[in-house]
């Protein structure tokens, strides 16, 4: 008879497929995984320590570099925060253009989730594919704020920069542009049936599992919920557009599994698109920095806001002890805790399947360790 | 439903316990309720058909640096009363309601029960409370350190107030 003996493998820290530097404690035994144990960490820089010692509107440029693929929302959902606490309207102006961006950033953020999704399970194609298009959002981006990345854009109470003239006309071209593209994709890889196969029934995360561990963001309704907090909870101006809320069928395995965790990222581009095309048209005259106060300085007591980033639920739980400083700031990343539930997906499945459901997982690992 | 007919509910099923509505500041009200006592009201928000809060939205440790001066019989100053603090939110999907509860324990003696077996996602959520505050979670599964490194000093918690920067880290010197 042969005898296997458990082994525990490292995976990472440097590994192109834990997206950033996450190691991965795995125990085996032979190609089964027994159990799988993330170690975090390697990026901390203790952004909510640096929050104590800077004013509010210091903090913005802070909160890009969390989840630097989606710094517009990081943005979104600290201003946000911050005007709730000091009860500051916006004009309407202001709120178009960021919900505009915002779902820019989200069809950004979900493009670079499929393609490097794609990469992970040996298709490039894709990869190059939607980086092409990704670019011209960030080009976009660019264009209004100088910044291709980390973006300081959505400032408390306003916008650093009123949108140049041509934005209106460049964004509807880029949204018409891509709108067959989606198809494309979905033929090149979706549908793929060496993809199905390797992501069908792979990873399989129950809804009731998935409430109790605090999953949110497509990762949750992937699993049959319908939940989106721009529905939900809504903020800014949500209420007033008409876009669905996919979740996730089974299609090809079961409800729940890396196959649907990927398809509607899909989906959620196509429902970006529609809310772009309703908002674009209606942008009204006004002063972004209208509202934007001399001196940020909230009244004493404490918040917890949350908006929808495209990995999941963002929260800052700001208290404000009535100085110019936030007394405390903590936020709840959605990676950080969509992470938690790995050990639960990975366990009986096989080695490369852990690359699978990581990649259908899309954390950033600077939200992580902040 | 709203933050005092939840607070009612707690009172008519737990009244013997103390509970105390924190709400004279604006936006955010708490519910202090016992750190002991925390994961029996919370598997009761959990399971109460009324309320059915079936997540935890955040979890964060507070340090409150709130000490006072106290001058003993020999006219010494020194301080006390700093308490460290955990906040939870809880949601409720199905029902769609919220409440904040609140623990406070004393910084000498920082120990809160842990409600990891009733939401699994308080696990990491308290191991970064602890890594960063020092807050002990009792009967949590893993309490280690979780962004820190794991060699990292023994007693050194950075997000308190009165953390200073280490000099040196692992014999190396630090040089900013």
């Amino acid at each position: 008879m042969i005898k296997t003996e458990e082994m525990v493998l490292n995976m990472g820290p440097q590994h192109p497929s834990t997206h950033g530097v996450l190691r991965l404690e795995l125990e085996l035994e032979g190609e089964l995984v027994l159990s799988a144990k993330p170690h975090i960490g390697y990026l901390h820089r203790c952004f909510e320590k640096h929050c104590e010692a800077m004013s509010y509107p210091q903090v913005v440029p802070y909160t890009d570099r969390m989840d630097y693929l989606a710094s517009m929302s990081n943005n979104f959902g600290y201003a946000v925060a911050v005007e709730r606490l000091m009860d500051i309207k916006v004009n309407e102006r202001v709120e178009y253009i960021r919900v505009i961006m915002a779902e820019l950033q989200r069809m950004a953020s979900h493009m670079v989730a499929l393609a490097t999704y794609g990469v992970d399970l040996g298709a490039f194609t894709p990869f190059l594919f939607l980086f092409a298009e990704r670019e011209k959002i960030l080009t976009l981006f660019e264009e209004t704020c100088g910044a291709r990345l980390l973006y300081n854009y959505i400032w408390v109470g306003g916008l650093s920069h009123d949108i140049h003239p041509d934005f209106v006309r460049k964004t509807k071209q880029f949204v018409s542009e891509f709108k067959p593209k989606i198809d494309e994709l979905n033929n090149l890889l979706s549908y793929n049936k060496i993809f199905v196969e390797r992501t069908a029934n792979i990873g399989v995360l129950p809804a009731e599992v998935a409430i109790n561990y605090g999953i949110t963001g497509p990762n949750l309704r992937a699993s049959g919920v319908k939940w989106d907090l721009r529905k939900n909870d809504p903020y800014s101006i949500y209420d007033r557009f008409d876009f669905d809320i996919p979740v996730g069928h089974g299609k090809y395995g079961t409800t729940g599994d890396s196959w649907d965790r990927y398809y509607i990222r899909v989906l959620e581009i196509e429902q970006s698109i529609k809310i772009i095309e309703q908002a674009i048209d209606n942008i009204p005259e006004g002063d972004v920095h209208e509202a934007v106060p001399k001196r940020v300085k909230p009244p004493k007591g404490s918040i917890y806001s949350r908006v929808e980033n495209p990995k999941g639920e963002l929260g800052y739980f700001i208290i404000s002890d009535g100085s110019v400083n936030p007394f405390r700031v903590k936020v709840r990343a959605p990676s950080f805790v969509n992470m938690e539930v790995f050990n639960e997906l990975c366990k009986g499945h096989f080695v490369a399947d852990v690359i699978t459901i990581l990649g259908s997982i899309d954390v950033v690992l600077g939200e992580i360790d902040r | 439903m709203t933050l005092e007919e939840i607070l009612q509910i707690l009172k008519d099923k737990f009244p013997q316990d103390e509970f105390t509505l924190e709400n004279e500041l604006p936006v955010d009200h708490y519910i202090l309720v016992d750190p002991i006592k925390l994961p029996v009201y919370c598997e009761f928000l959990r399971d109460e058909e009324s309320l059915l809060f079936d997540s935890l939205m955040n979890l964060s440790g507070v340090d409150d640096n709130n000490a006072v001066k106290v001058k003993d019989e020999e006219g010494n100053v020194h301080l006390e009363g700093r308490t460290l603090s955990v906040y939870y939110h809880l949601h409720s999907m199905k029902l769609n309601h919220k409440v904040a509860l609140k623990v406070s324990v004393p910084i000498e003696k920082p120990e809160v029960e842990s409600v990891e077996s009733i939401w699994k996602c308080a696990d990491w959520h308290e191991r970064e409370a602890y890594d960063m505050l020092g807050l002990i979670f009792l009967n949590h599964p893993n309490l280690t350190r979780i962004l820190m490194p794991y060699d990292w000093e023994d007693g050194s918690y950075p997000l308190r107030k009165d953390f200073e920067t280490p000099e040196f880290y692992n014999g190396m010197k630090i040089p900013y």
